[in-house]
């Protein structure tokens, strides 16, 4: 076999950024990859015990490459509706939801999380890594282009420290660090909390599937909350993961990665995520040409399958076929480790799609049989 | 864990022992290491003649699919269909259980050309970083 070529050498490592947690990864004995210009943990102990371990106990994930965007003034809302796909006039202090930032054509950006100040003044906007400077570009051209409206748009990345905890015992664990009355705390939403001593603003949120918490912290202080959460969670079997686990837990519960279900030319109704998209709220960008597209029937749709022979595994990519006939590519596919089978999404031309049809994924030139099934693979009964 | 002494090496970090002009071939500890848990082997019929170089079977993990090659010329005349149904041996033991293949080998002395422990194990240890 020959090794991936994504193994960073030590020179390459040197050019890569790195979270405040580097040194703790390796530390850890994390094998480190270079992702999106970050010298990431992949996996520590190994991805199916990491995976594992998120689903019965919980981990603890470095998010130090995510990018954390200010945006505040008066005018914020209204700048929000313009350049994200759902409903921010929705949003109570304090509280967040998944949204989509279109482009003109009805595409998508990024995806994103907007979290509305527990103050009620202004939002943060959490970004994808990989789009950071897309995004931030983009964010501050529509500012210039909206000179009607007061708001300021701050790139704070480089002062924010982010990192999770995700799985059953997340509440538990948490709780015994903070006064902060976690049971109370409904799912997407924020509060300002002392954690272990670390002042932070602590989140209900997650990429996992799992219940858990996402914390933002003064970029210095990070550290000492990772420590603090991994001593608290010992006793009950948590671990540090890898982007490898992050990536399988996330297609589990069927949450959607840039780059892979979602693309500058993907409309958000083909990804599934018509639902993030509130096209009664006014005008926002690509507004019109995602109401037509809803108006004529997108032509794709992403769909969830497994295979149903042993042949290895789906990945990103790979064609789809019915019958012989190309009808779309997988996005994103694994051996899922809760399920114990090769799963995937893929998109595909929408008069093949519906649950309980069947579709062939081609694997080294063969075409695997498979069907469709009932997305998301997995859902936490807690 | 260093290259067990009766072993050559590949570059594509496959491993062979031979025996008369019979081959085992199998995955060294660095390339299982390097793939993380594996979970799926395809692995050629007996009878499938090999050239040495040339992909003969497919080692995937979580993370990727990566080819195995052959490391000499030869006809596979026994596969361990143990670890295509468990291949996550090849992770708990590379060296022993998770042997891949026996093939009959055209020519033993291509052995020859292959790396010997001290070798390898530096290569890996290069390759590693």
């Amino acid at each position: 076999m020959v090794p991936e070529a994504d193994a960073p050498t030590d020179k390459t490592v040197q050019s890569l950024k790195k979270t405040p947690l580097y040194d703790r990864h390796v530390a850890l004995g994390a094998r480190i990859v270079p992702f999106a210009g970050y010298a990431m943990p992949v996996q520590y102990s190994g991805i199916l015990n990491e995976h594992r371990a998120v689903r019965t106990a919980a981990g603890l994930f470095d998010l130090g490459h995510m990018g954390q965007v200010d945006v505040s003034g008066p005018d914020a809302p209204d700048y929000l509706q313009f350049v994200t796909t759902n409903d921010v006039s929705t949003l109570e202090p304090g509280q967040a939801h998944y949204s989509l930032l279109p482009n003109e054509s009805g595409g998508v950006i990024d995806d994103i999380i907007i979290y509305r100040r527990p103050s009620g003044d202004g939002y943060m906007v959490v970004i994808n890594a990989v789009n950071h400077v897309k995004d931030v570009d983009w964010l501050l051209r529509q500012r210039e282009r909206r000179s009607d409206l007061d708001v300021t748009v701050d790139d704070i990345s480089d002062q924010t420290g982010m990192i999770a905890i995700q799985g059953p015992k997340a509440v538990d664990i948490v709780q015994s660090l903070t006064d902060a009355k976690l049971r109370e705390m409904p799912y997407f939403t924020w509060q300002h909390a002392e954690v272990a001593g670390v002042p932070a603003l602590m989140a209900r949120t997650g990429y996992t599937g799992e219940d858990g918490f996402e914390f933002y912290t003064e970029i210095d202080m990070v550290g000492e909350l990772w420590d603090a959460l991994l001593a608290a969670g010992d006793a009950e079997g948590t671990v540090p993961v890898g982007l490898g686990a992050r990536d399988t837990l996330r297609l589990e519960a069927r949450m959607p990665l840039y780059g892979n279900e979602l693309g500058e030319d993907i409309s958000p109704l083909e990804a599934g995520l018509g639902w993030a998209v509130k096209l009664d709220k006014g005008d926002f960008i690509g507004r019109d040409r995602i109401a037509a597209l809803k108006e004529q029937g997108p032509p794709r749709r992403t769909i969830g399958f497994e295979l149903v022979e042993r042949a290895g595994s789906p990945r990103p990519h790979y064609d789809v076929q019915v019958d012989g006939r190309a009808v779309g590519y997988v996005t994103s596919g694994a051996m899922s480790p809760t399920l114990g089978k090769n799963i995937g999404l893929a998109l595909v031309d929408r008069d093949v799609a519906g649950v309980g049809k069947p579709l062939e994924i081609v694997i080294r030139g063969r075409p695997v049989g498979a069907v469709q099934v009932k997305i998301p693979f997995y859902k936490r009964n807690y | 864990m260093a290259a067990p002494k009766d072993l050559r090496f590949t570059k594509t970090h496959e491993w062979v022992r031979l025996d008369g002009d019979i081959a085992t071939v199998g995955l060294t500890d660095f390339a299982q290491n390097e793939l993380g848990d594996i979970t799926y082997l395809e692995l050629p019929e007996v009878g499938t003649p090999l050239t040495h170089d040339e992909p003969f079977g497919v080692v995937e993990s979580v993370k990727a699919a990566s080819d195995i090659y052959a490391p000499l010329d030869g006809e596979v005349i026994e596969r361990n269909n143990a670890a295509v149904d468990a291949p996550e041996v090849v992770n708990s033991s590379p060296y022993g259980d998770a042997w891949l293949i026996k093939v009959r080998v055209g020519d033993p002395a291509q052995v020859d050309s292959l790396m010997d422990p001290s070798t390898y194990d530096e290569f890996a240890e290069a390759a590693g970083h």
